[in-house]
């Protein structure tokens, strides 16, 4: 099982994970659809620990079986954590540089999106899927 | 990393080669402004060709990028977003609002050049 770490502290970190996130989704052999919808994804999710948190970490796992090729993200950080995640769920909500997209927006790029936070510790879990051909 | 821009008689041209971090994107759209200003270019067109990923931020920094230089007074055209890039923005409820966009280059050019033209003639007709 393939995984790769990156920690996430400046926003250069940003472009590392989502390059290392796209570059697994193409060698697992997603298509160029899937593999911008997951880099893409990661994008936020990571702009979000810099935003927010200020350092974290992100790691991509390669959790392929028989049947089926997947990609899984995991997104964490001890940073302030999300007072109330039903509305950050909702579009349009945002409360640092009004960016209003970003979670409810990541949720509908990926099939498998879940979200934990509270004060100290968020953890945002994300994964593509495809069934093997 | 800075992003060049080219003057090409009285348009500018602009093409995103590299990944761009938050604030190399914000010294990209200050550049694009104060370049504009300095050669009161006519129009410019942004080339994001090479862009494989447009996250919320990047979509806001191009779209007010764009109004920011109309405001100015000059056209702008972006071209050449990929098609996994356009499909990604739309799904995450993103879009480029009131920017006119063109498949690539060539066209990209052509439309710039159209907008210009018709400006200018709108212009003469009320002199």
């Amino acid at each position: 099982m393939k995984e790769i770490k990156v920690e996430i502290r400046a926003q250069s970190d940003i472009i590392v994970a989502r390059r290392a996130g796209r570059d697994m989704a193409r060698d697992l052999g997603f298509g160029s659809a899937d593999q911008t919808r997951l880099a893409t994804a990661i994008s936020e999710l990571t702009r979000n620990i810099i935003q927010y948190a200020g350092e974290g970490v992100c790691v991509i796992t390669d959790e392929s079986d028989k049947t089926t090729i997947k990609v899984r993200v995991k997104v964490e950080d001890n940073g302030p954590g999300i007072p109330d995640i039903d509305q950050a769920m909702e579009q349009g909500f945002s409360t640092a540089r009004g960016l209003g997209a970003g979670l409810p927006g990541t949720k509908r790029l990926v099939q498998e999106f879940d979200i934990d936070s509270v004060p100290g510790h968020t953890i945002v879990i994300i994964a593509i899927t495809q069934r093997k051909v | 990393m800075k992003i060049p821009i080219l003057r090409l008689k009285d348009i500018l041209l602009t093409s995103i080669q590299v990944d761009l971090t938050d604030d190399d994107a914000l010294e990209f759209q200050y550049d694009v402004l104060q370049m504009v200003t300095e050669t009161e270019a006519n129009g410019i067109v942004i080339d994001i060709t090479a862009m494989d990923v447009v996250d919320s931020f990047m979509a806001r920094l191009l779209n007010e990028t764009a109004t920011m230089v109309q405001m100015l007074g000059t056209e702008v055209v972006i071209c050449g977003m990929q098609p996994s890039v356009a499909l990604t923005l739309v799904e995450m409820g993103r879009e480029l609002i009131g920017v006119k966009t063109a498949l690539n280059l060539d066209q990209g050019l052509d439309v710039l050049r159209q907008i210009i033209e018709e400006r200018e003639s709108d212009g003469n007709e009320r002199d």
